[in-house]
């Protein structure tokens, strides 16, 4: 036993529930097989360790023994409510005392992280459900903020993450990291998740950032917790990809709350650190032998890193890195941003031609940065009817308040 | 965060019961409030007497007026309600669903909604008026 004083106990308290309650929480989920329970039993154990230790002293492995002790009283709920024949449903059985594994070291409470990674962002649920678990469950935000945070209603998102917990247990999902063969699509499904959540926070609106929890910053601190339990090149590839974008963050929306495009930005706002660590580990995860997706996204953002101004950019460098990238990952919207990055390079003409291609194929006609690439080629050629159409066009499809003042603004400006 | 509860009971079902199986599922009730209580989650509750009791008073017309109750003859009858204090919606949901009063209706959860900006506006407006 250690010595502490007692008045220090629930401030080393407090301190160990930010620290490590997510890594109890997982670890007693493997134990329990339960997530409401292991969450019940995490809580007791910061109960009894507020009352056992001022008497006590604070054990050597502080989380050793919440974990033990959460462990003991979730078992005490499950009897006393067995008691009163009232079995819950999906805690009917108790779980083996002697389970295996039960005080591993280190590595064993990592891979429990991973577990539950993995098992919150399994296939058979979908992305929006996955991602508003893996919030609550492995980053610990409360269902109100994870609601603000995705727009939607407390009571929605609440139903969101009690079906996606039914659905575990009744499916059997198991708590497990997946093997060898399964690893390379249940990792896709995890990083799709990260993603879906780091762009939730990156293309919010500004007005509302004030009271929510930042969601990108929530994807960054996931993908390096990811990294660190697997150091995968398309997990490297996606922090990569998230710290760039998050570089330029700053620079992306004027001091009014508009929408600053990559090429006008002011590229004196970058955060040059996190630049610096995305293009690293960019860098780090293009050498490997597996370059994926995330990867060449991540790539493509560091070439536009490098740029000290927009005209400055390497766009045939960024060209053939679409290419690679619509041969591993085919898309409309990659075949788009490579027709963007080919007016860049070759002239407005040569952009139209395959923005027109790829519009005539359907796919793309609903999505308004299609019509807004148009729009801003014809404007370039001076073709100032056909541009005004296809804003016009945008306009009617997009959604988010300062992508539609900005086409606004440049409606205003071509009508003069 | 406070959640208020609104525990309903189905007064056809309960009918069924034979008097220890009522008993049965009062101790299970009185017990895991007591958890409830000693976890830290109980803020208040209480439970309610029929409809039949209710007294309902309005302002109509510049007077006050009171009447009987509403009598909602329904098959569920407002039983109790029950204040909770919780992390967040899920975990409310959470405890109520282990709540063996769910075996005698539906119960409904309400977050409760944090006054303190209104009341904060209304006093500054009430020291402006002094």
């Amino acid at each position: 036993m250690a010595a502490t004083a007692p008045g220090g106990i629930p401030d080393l308290l407090d301190a160990l529930f930010r620290s490590e309650s997510r890594r109890i929480l997982a670890t007693l989920i493997r134990l329990l097989g339960d997530f409401d329970l292991a969450e019940d039993g995490m809580h007791d154990a910061f109960t009894a360790a507020l009352e056992s230790w001022p008497r006590d002293g604070v054990p050597r492995n502080p989380r050793a023994w919440l974990v033990s002790t959460g462990r003991f009283k979730a078992i005490d709920r499950l009897r006393r409510s067995a008691r009163f024949k009232t079995p819950l449903e999906g805690l009917a059985e108790i779980p083996d005392e002697e389970a295996p594994g039960f005080m591993e070291g280190q590595e064993g409470i990592e891979d429990d992280r991973l577990r539950l990674i993995f098992t919150c962002c399994h296939p058979a649920l979908s992305p929006e459900a996955s991602a508003a678990l893996t919030l609550r469950e492995v980053c610990g935000l409360t269902t109100e903020a994870i609601a603000r945070a995705f727009l939607t209603a407390p009571s929605t998102l609440a139903q969101r993450i009690v079906r996606a917990k039914s659905k575990i247990r009744d499916a059997g999902i198991p708590y497990e990291v997946p093997g060898r063969e399964e690893l390379p699509d249940r990792l896709d499904a995890v990083l799709k998740v990260v993603y879906l959540v780091f762009n939730e926070g990156y293309s919010a609106s500004s007005g509302a950032a004030l009271t929510r929890p930042d969601l990108s910053g929530e994807a960054v601190r996931l993908g390096r917790l990811l990294l660190e339990l697997l150091p995968d090149p398309e997990v490297r590839g996606l922090l990569a990809l998230m710290l760039l974008q998050e570089s330029r963050r700053a620079a992306r929306t004027s001091p009014a709350g508009d929408l600053v495009l990559l090429e006008d930005q002011d590229r004196s706002l970058w955060d040059r650190a996190l630049m610096a660590e995305g293009k690293a580990l960019a860098e780090r995860a293009l050498a490997s032998r597996r370059v994926g997706p995330y990867t060449l996204q991540a790539a493509i953002a560091a070439v536009h890193a490098e740029a000290v101004q927009g005209s400055a950019t390497d766009w045939t460098r960024i060209i053939g890195l679409y290419t690679l990238l619509l041969r591993i990952a085919p898309s409309p919207v990659v075949e788009l941003n490579r027709a963007v990055a080919v007016a860049m390079r070759d002239g407005p003409r040569a952009g139209l031609d395959l923005i027109d291609a790829l519009l005539g194929r359907r796919e793309l006609a609903e999505y308004h940065l299609a019509h807004s690439a148009r729009a801003d080629l014809c404007r370039r050629l001076g073709r100032t009817g056909e541009a005004i159409d296809s804003y016009r066009q945008a306009l009617g499809l997009a959604r988010q308040e300062p992508e539609r003042r900005f086409l606004e603004r440049r409606l205003v400006e071509l009508q003069k | 965060m406070k959640y208020i509860c609104f525990g309903y009971l189905d007064v056809q079902q309960w009918a069924t019961l034979s008097q220890s199986e009522q008993h049965d599922r009062f101790d299970a009730c009185f017990t895991y409030d007591e958890g409830l209580k000693k976890d830290g989650h109980w803020v208040g509750g209480e439970g309610l007497q029929g409809p039949d009791t209710a007294v309902m008073v309005r302002y109509k017309e510049g007077k006050v007026s009171v009447t009987d109750g509403p009598y909602a003859e329904t098959k569920e009858l407002l039983g109790g309600l029950l204040i909770l204090e919780a992390r967040d919606l899920n975990h409310a949901i959470h405890l109520i669903s282990n709540h063996p009063g769910l075996k005698m209706g539906p119960w409904e959860i309400r977050p409760a909604a944090d006054l303190t900006p209104m009341i904060r506006e209304s006093e500054q407006r009430r020291a402006a008026l002094k």
